[in-house]
C-alpha cells in the first residue's frame, strides 16, 4: 500500500542506493517499534487480566508487593535493553548510513547542478553549460550529480523523497547534496520547508535519462531560443518584448532578462507548469496566463490585460519555445 | 516572624472560626479580580485555557476539513497560513503550558505540598492575568485579519519585515514577550513554593512525584524561555529598528533565529509532557493502591528528562546543512534522552502490573496515554537516525510523531486528571459510564487522527501545505484523519459535557473518593480556602496512606494545635530536609496584580502600534502599580 504505483514521491519507493538505505532502515525500525509497542501494550493488558490482584504471589499484606522484580524490570527494560537498540541503531544509521545520504566529496561527481529555489519556483542551473530551466530538472541515469542548493529569497527546502534524503536553502549557504537515480524514470520532488503562502505549489519534476537523451536534452536547453517562423508566433513575441512578460522572464535569445519569473527559453519542452500544478498544454497556458492566481493564488504574477488575440499570439509563440 | 500561641481560654471551635475569617475570600466578583488564593487562580486558568482549546481546536478542525480531500478551498491559503500558526501557537503556548502549570499546578501544588497558598501568591495572579492580557492581545490578531502567519516556529526570513510586512508577526513577537512574562513568573513561583512551602517533614525525598515533575518543568521553563524571549526581540528589532540580526546580507545570520527558537523550543517539549507525567504518577498509585514502582528512579528520570532535553536542539534543524560532526553530536544526545522516558513507561507499567488495578476513567485515560507515548516515543527514536530524520523531517509523520506526544502524552493525562481531581475540585462525583465512554471515543478517533499521518508522511506530503494534489495516494489517509478529527470533537464534547452534568447533578463526593496518596485526600472537597485546618505531619511521599499520621492530624484539629490562626500564616520549611524554618505571614487579597497586568498591556499595545514614547510613558504606569504593590497591606486584627 505504501510503496504504490501512486508512489512517484513516496519515501519508501526509492530508486537509488541513498533512498533504498533509507526505505530500509525504516521497515527495520518500524518493525522495532512495533515489537516495543507491542511489549508495553501487552504489560498494560496484563495489568488489566490481573486486575484485583496484587503482587507475584507475594505476602499480600507487603505494602509494595513486587516491588524488587518491578526494578528488574525498569533496569532491564528501561534502561539496558533501550541502551543496547539506541546504540545499535546510532552506529548503523549515524555511523554507516549517513555517507551514503550526505553531500559528495568535493570533485568525486561526474556533474554539478545549481538548484535555486525561489517563491515559488525551482530554478535549475548546469553549470559550464548555459542551460536555465524551472520546476523540471534533467538528470543522466547512473551518474552521481552534485546538486548545490541556494535560495534567492526564504528557505526552502529541496526534496525528491525517492532519489534522497531533503536539504534546505539557507540564505548565505550553499547545501550540497547528493543525487543520483538507479533507473530511468519522471521522480517528484517539492519544497519541504514553508516558504509561505504558495508553498503547497512548489513542486518539482525529476527527469532521470539514459546519458546520450539527456546529453541532447542539454545540448538543446543551452541553447538560445529559436526565432519565431510563422506570423502569428512572430506577434506573440512581440506581445512577450513589448509587454510586461519581459520584464520578469527571461527568453535567452531575445532581449526579454527578467529574473522574477522563471526562465522561459524552452518553455515548451516542458510537460508541466507552476510547479507541477497544471499540465502544459496550449489550453492551460493560455488559462494561466489570463488568470494564473486562480491557480496559484498570490503568486507573483499580474493580470495582463491582454485582448484575445494578443493572448491566442502569446501561447502560439510560447509554444513555438521547444 | 514569631508566633503567638493561641490563648489559653480559645476552644477549637473559636480557634477554627478565625482560622476561617482570617483567610475568608472577598465576595462576588471583586474577590475573583482581587483573588490571590491558589485555587481560585487554578480555575480561573483552567476556564481561560479551555477556552483557548476550544479556539485552538476549532483550528485544527478547519485544517482538517480543508485536507479532507485533494484540492480542496474550504479556506483560502493565507487564513490557511493564519490557522495552522495559530493553531501550533494557542495549542503549546495557551493550552497546554497554562493548563498543566497555570491549572493543575496552581490548584494542586500547594495541596500535594501540604501549604495554604503559593510562595508569592500575588505574583502567581499577576501571571493569571498577563497570562489573559497575552490571550487577549495574540487572539485580537485574528480578529483583525493579521493573525501571525509564519509558522509557530516563524523562521526568517520568512517573518521579517520584508517578506511578511504588517503586524501579523509584531503580534508574535509581542505576544510571545508577553506570555513568556506570565510563564516565567509562574515556573519561578513554582520553584520556590516546592522548594519553601512543603509541610514539616516532607524532606525532599518525600516528595509525591508529581511535585519532582512540577519542580523539573519549572526550571525548564525558567531556562528556556530567556531564548525565545532574546530571539523574538531580535527579530522585533530587525523588523522595526532596522537593526540586522537576521540578515545576511549585513552579516547576520538566519540560523540563529532557528538555534535561539530550539534552545527554547526542545526543553519546550519536555515542559509540555512532564506536567503530565507528575498528573500519571499520581494516577496510577491512588487507582493501584501502590506506590510509584522505583520511585526514586522515576524522580530523577523526571529531573534528568529536563536536564538532557537542552542539549538536544539541534536535531530540529538537521537538514540545514550542519556538518556532519554537530549533527551526530545531536544525535547522540537525542539517543541519551530517550533513557529516562523508558525508565518512566516502565516504572509506570509494572505499577500497573504490581498494583490492584482499578481501570476508572482516569485510569484509562493514563493507560491511553501510556500507550500513545510509547508510540510517539518510538517515531522518536526514528528521529535519532540523522539521514532518516533527514527524509521525514518537514513531512506529516514528523506531524504524526508530534501530536502523539502532544496529543497523546500531554492531553490525555490532562483529561485523566480532569477526571480525577473533578471530585477535589467540584465536591461532586462524575458520572462513570460516560466517562470511560469518552475514554474510548477520544482513544479512537486521535489514532484515527493521527496514525494515517505516519503513512502520508513516508508517501512524501509536506507539512503546511493548504491543499495537495490527486495523484499522489495521500486522499485516503487524509480522509481518515479528518474523520478522526471529527470523532476527537465527539469524545471531548461528550467528557466535557459529563464533567459539566456532573458538577449540577453529580453525588457527592466526599474527601477522599479515591483513597488517593496524597495531602489533597485529607482535606474536605471542595478545600475550604486555607486548605489544611491543622498544619499536617508528613513521613513519606503517600501521606494519606501514613494511617497514624491521619489520626495525629485529627487529634490535634479537636485540640486546635498547630493550626497558625494569628495571622495569614503558613509555615516555611528547608528546601531538603524539609524542618521548620519559620512561619511567614502571607499577603491578602490585592487589586495590584490585575492593575499590574493591565499597565503592562498598555505597554504591548503600544510597541505594538510603533508608538515608542507612548510605550515608554505607559511604563511609568507599570512602575506606579509596582509601587502600589509594594506599599503596606492593611492588617487585619
Amino acid at each position: 500500500m505504501l510503496a504504490g504505483c501512486s508512489g512517484k514521491q513516496s519515501t519508501l519507493n526509492p530508486h537509488s542506493h541513498a533512498s533504498t538505505d533509507l526505505a530500509n532502515l525504516f521497515w527495520v525500525m518500524m518493525a522495532v517499534a512495533l515489537g516495543g509497542l507491542a511489549l508495553v501494550t501487552g504489560l498494560l493488558v496484563v495489568a488489566w487480566i490481573r486486575r484485583g490482584k496484587r503482587g507475584f504471589g507475594s505476602d499480600p499484606d507487603d505494602p509494595h508487593p513486587g516491588e524488587r522484580a518491578g526494578w528488574w524490570v525498569v533496569i532491564g527494560m528501561g534502561v539496558v535493553f533501550p541502551i543496547a537498540v539506541v546504540v545499535a541503531l546510532f552506529i548503523v544509521s549515524d555511523g554507516l548510513i549517513v555517507n551514503v545520504t550526505s553531500a559528495p566529496a568535493a570533485s568525486s561527481t561526474a556533474m554539478t547542478i545549481d538548484a535555486i529555489g525561489h517563491q515559488w519556483y525551482w530554478e535549475f542551473r548546469y553549470p559550464g553549460t548555459k542551460a536555465v530551466t524551472a520546476d523540471e530538472m534533467h538528470i543522466p541515469v547512473g551518474a552521481r550529480i552534485n546538486l548545490v542548493a541556494t535560495t534567492a529569497d526564504v528557505i526552502h527546502s529541496f526534496w525528491v523523497p525517492t532519489l534522497n534524503r531533503k536539504i534546505d536553502t539557507i540564505p548565505g549557504q550553499q547545501n550540497r547534496i547528493l543525487i543520483y537515480a538507479k533507473n530511468a524514470g519522471v521522480y517528484r520532488g517539492t519544497c519541504a520547508e514553508y516558504c509561505g503562502l504558495q508553498h503547497a505549489h512548489m513542486s518539482m519534476l525529476v527527469f532521470a535519462q539514459p546519458k546520450a537523451q539527456f546529453r541532447a536534452w542539454l545540448r538543446k536547453e543551452a541553447a538560445p531560443a529559436a526565432s519565431p517562423t510563422a506570423s502569428l508566433e512572430r506577434q506573440g513575441e512581440q506581445v512577450f518584448l513589448n509587454g510586461a512578460c519581459s520584464s520578469c522572464h527571461a527568453i535567452r535569445g531575445t532581449s526579454a532578462a527578467g529574473y522574477v519569473g522563471p526562465d522561459l527559453t524552452h518553455l515548451a519542452s516542458r510537460t508541466t507548469l507552476a510547479g507541477d500544478t497544471i499540465p502544459n498544454t496550449p489550453s492551460y497556458l493560455s488559462r494561466w496566463i489570463v488568470d494564473s492566481q486562480h491557480y496559484k493564488p498570490g503568486n507573483e504574477m499580474p493580470d495582463l490585460q491582454l485582448s484575445g488575440a494578443q493572448l491566442h499570439a502569446l501561447v502560439a509563440y510560447l509554444e513555438s519555445l521547444r | 516572624m514569631a508566633t503567638t500561641a493561641p490563648p489559653p481560654s480559645a476552644s477549637a471551635d473559636e480557634v477554627l472560626e478565625r482560622l476561617e475569617r482570617m483567610w475568608q475570600a472577598r465576595p462576588g466578583v471583586l474577590g475573583w479580580v482581587t483573588t490571590t488564593d491558589h485555587k481560585r487562580i487554578g480555575l480561573l486558568y483552567f476556564w481561560t485555557t479551555l477556552v483557548l482549546f476550544a479556539a485552538g481546536g476549532a483550528e485544527a478542525l478547519t485544517i482538517r476539513t480543508q485536507l479532507i480531500q485533494p484540492n480542496q478551498s474550504v479556506v483560502s491559503p493565507s487564513t490557511f497560513d493564519e490557522l495552522f500558526t495559530m493553531h501550533g501557537l494557542t495549542m503549546i503556548f495557551f493550552f497546554i503550558i497554562p493548563m498543566t502549570t497555570g491549572a493543575f499546578g496552581n490548584y494542586l501544588l500547594p495541596l500535594m505540598l501540604g501549604a495554604r497558598d503559593m510562595a508569592f501568591p500575588r505574583m502567581n495572579a499577576l501571571s493569571y492575568w498577563v497570562f489573559l492580557a497575552s490571550g487577549i492581545f495574540i487572539y485580537t490578531s485574528l480578529f483583525l485579519g493579521m493573525a501571525p502567519n509564519a509558522g509557530w516556529f516563524n523562521y526568517v526570513p520568512l517573518s521579517n519585515a520584508q517578506f511578511d510586512p504588517g503586524h501579523a508577526i509584531d503580534f508574535y513577537c509581542l505576544g510571545i514577550i508577553f506570555n513568556g512574562i506570565s510563564s516565567s513568573l509562574t515556573a519561578a513561583n513554582f520553584i520556590v513554593t516546592i522548594l519553601k512551602m512543603r509541610a514539616p517533614g516532607m524532606s525532599f525525598n518525600r516528595m509525591p512525584l508529581f511535585c519532582f515533575a512540577f519542580l523539573a518543568a519549572s526550571f525548564g521553563l525558567l531556562f528556556a524561555l530567556p531564548s525565545l524571549t532574546a530571539d523574538t526581540i531580535f527579530l522585533f528589532l530587525d523588523r522595526n529598528v532596522g537593526t540586522h540580526f537576521f540578515d545576511v546580507a549585513k552579516g547576520g545570520s538566519v540560523l540563529l533565529w532557528q538555534h535561539l527558537f530550539w534552545i527554547f523550543g526542545h526543553p519546550e517539549v519536555y515542559i509540555l509532557i512532564v506536567p503530565a507525567f507528575g498528573i500519571a504518577t499520581e494516577i496510577i498509585p491512588a487507582f493501584t493502591q501502590r506506590r510509584v514502582v522505583a520511585f526514586p528512579l522515576v524522580a530523577v528520570a523526571e529531573l534528568l528528562v529536563v536536564f538532557i532535553g537542552f542539549g538536544v536542539w539541534a536535531h530540529h534543524m538537521f537538514a540545514t546543512g550542519m556538518p556532519t560532526v554537530t549533527v551526530v553530536f545531536f544525535a547522540a544526545a537525542t539517543a541519551i534522552v530517550v533513557i529516562p522516558s523508558t525508565i518512566q513507561v516502565f516504572a509506570w507499567c509494572m505499577t500497573f502490573i504490581t498494583g490492584n488495578a482499578r481501570f476508572k476513567t482516569p485510569l484509562l485515560f493514563i493507560a491511553g496515554f501510556i500507550f500513545m507515548f510509547v508510540a510517539g516515543g518510538l517515531t522518536g527514536i526514528m528521529f535519532l537516525a540523522v539521514p532518516f530524520d533527514q527524509q521525514v523531517t518537514d513531512t506529516y509523520f514528523v506531524v504524526a510523531h508530534f501530536h502523539y506526544i502532544i496529543f497523546g502524552a500531554a492531553v490525555f493525562p490532562i483529561f485523566g486528571g480532569m477526571y480525577f481531581w473533578f471530585p477535589k475540585v467540584t465536591g461532586k462525583m462524575y458520572f462513570e459510564l460516560p466517562g470511560q465512554i469518552s475514554f474510548w471515543i477520544i482513544f479512537v478517533g486521535t489514532n484515527l487522527l493521527f496514525f494515517p499521518m505516519h503513512i502520508v508522511g513516508l508517501e512524501g506530503m509536506t507539512r503546511r501545505v493548504y491543499t495537495y494534489p490527486s495523484g499522489l495516494g495521500w486522499g485516503p489517509s487524509n480522509l481518515a484523519e479528518t474523520i478522526g478529527s471529527y470523532i476527537t470533537t465527539v469524545g471531548i464534547v461528550l467528557l466535557l459535557g459529563n464533567l459539566v452534568v456532573s458538577w449540577f447533578r453529580g453525588l457527592p463526593a466526599g474527601p477522599d473518593p479515591w483513597h488517593g496518596a496524597t495531602l489533597e485526600w485529607t482535606i474536605p472537597s471542595p478545600p475550604p480556602e486555607y486548605n489544611f485546618a491543622v498544619i499536617p505531619k508528613v513521613s513519606s511521599a503517600y501521606p494519606n496512606w501514613d494511617y497514624a499520621d491521619r489520626v495525629e492530624d485529627r487529634r490535634k484539629l479537636a485540640e486546635a494545635a498547630m493550626v497558625l490562626e494569628q495571622g495569614h500564616e503558613q509555615p516555611v520549611t528547608s528546601p531538603i530536609d524539609g524542618w521548620w524554618a519559620e512561619i511567614v505571614e502571607m499577603p491578602h487579597d490585592s487589586p495590584w496584580p490585575i492593575l499590574l497586568a493591565l499597565a503592562m498591556s498598555l505597554v504591548f499595545v503600544l510597541l505594538l502600534l510603533h508608538l515608542w514614547v507612548g510605550a515608554v510613558f505607559a511604563l511609568s504606569g507599570v512602575a506606579l502599580a509596582l509601587l502600589g504593590w509594594h506599599g503596606k497591606e492593611p492588617q487585619e486584627a
